[in-house]
């Protein structure tokens, strides 16, 4: 499972926890590796029909346009396949860095950390706990 | 007051994605052992990668220059991105934030610029292009307005 290919940095862990993916980057991604993560959060999506999606950057030590722009497009793409995304554990100063490149993200949610991420999702997800509990 | 720094230059190549990786890591290590605070290197370091990635990208692949430099007591690091690709047309333009030939955001060059304390560009249609980019550890205005 953790063999790269020859010539490829190794893949991104995702993880199923009951109707959330939890992605977690660690370290200096390369270009290639966050692009295949864009397909492979996707799928896992589709496959498992999650309804949300959490990922920790708190690994992370560098986000620059490329990064930011991946991220912004897997919560894209992950909303268009009825899922949220929520991007947790930003350093402080990627956050400042990130100000000052004119990169803001505007479209991201955000939370401090894995655990208020998943609180997050949990709360915005109002609609099957309605159903469930009110049959409104 | 001219900028002089010890002749220990390093040259890394920037020909594929992970030549990117492995010249953020070197720029990191550079910059906090030349005293760099977390924020300064992260800033520096995501310059550097938005313009590595510019050489690889419009210019079809070249080399970063890593320089240490000094100014009164002063420490700093020069960083030179070179590539012998096209060349920018309209410098302007390319500085403009949001413009892009490409797919890009067109963040790369105008928020670079910000993210440093001096920043150079040289180039021309067909001659390739150099940026060059210095930042220091301690901001110090007056040495900035260039007497
Ligand atoms: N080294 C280079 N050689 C040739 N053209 C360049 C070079 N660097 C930048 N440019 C030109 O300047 C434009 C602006 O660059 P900038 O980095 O700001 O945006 P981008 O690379 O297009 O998008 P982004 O960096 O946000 O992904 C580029 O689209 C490109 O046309
Ligand atoms: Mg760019």
């Amino acid at each position: 499972m953790t063999s790269p290919h020859p010539g490829h940095a190794a893949a991104v862990p995702v993880l199923a926890l009951g109707e959330t993916l939890l992605v977690t980057l660690q370290g200096d991604l390369h270009d290639r590796t966050a692009e295949q993560l864009q397909q492979d959060v996707t799928h896992r999506i589709v496959r498992s029909g999650a309804a949300g999606v959490v990922i920790d950057i708190s690994g992370v030590d560098v986000v620059d346009s490329f990064l930011g722009r991946v991220l912004a497009e897997i919560a894209e793409s992950a909303r268009l396949l009825a899922a949220h995304t929520v991007v947790v554990g930003m350093r402080p100063a990627v956050a400042i860095t990130l100000v000052e490149l004119g990169l803001t993200l505007p479209g991201l949610t955000t939370a401090l950390d894995v655990e208020q991420g998943m609180e997050l999702l949990t709360r915005s997800r109002p609609a099957a706990a309605d159903r469930r509990g009110r049959g409104t | 007051m001219p900028v002089s720094g010890p002749p220990v230059a390093t040259s890394l190549p920037v020909g594929s994605d992970a030549d990117l990786a492995w010249v953020r890591q070197r720029i990191r290590q550079t910059a906090a052992g030349l005293g760099f605070g977390l924020v300064q290197q992260t800033k520096l370091v995501t310059a550097a990668s938005e313009l590595a990635r510019n050489t690889l990208v419009h210019g079809g692949g070249g080399h970063v220059e890593i320089t240490p430099v000094t100014r009164d007591t002063t420490r700093g690091l020069r960083l030179s991105f070179v590539d012998s690709g096209p060349g920018i047309r309209d410098v302007e333009l390319a500085l403009t934030d949001g413009h892009t030939s490409g797919g890009g955001l067109g963040l790369g060059l105008s928020g670079a610029r910000r993210l440093v304390h001096e920043f150079e560009l040289d180039t021309g249609p067909g001659r390739g292009t150099t940026v060059t980019v210095v930042a220091w550890t301690a901001d110090v205005p007056a040495a900035r307005s260039g007497e």
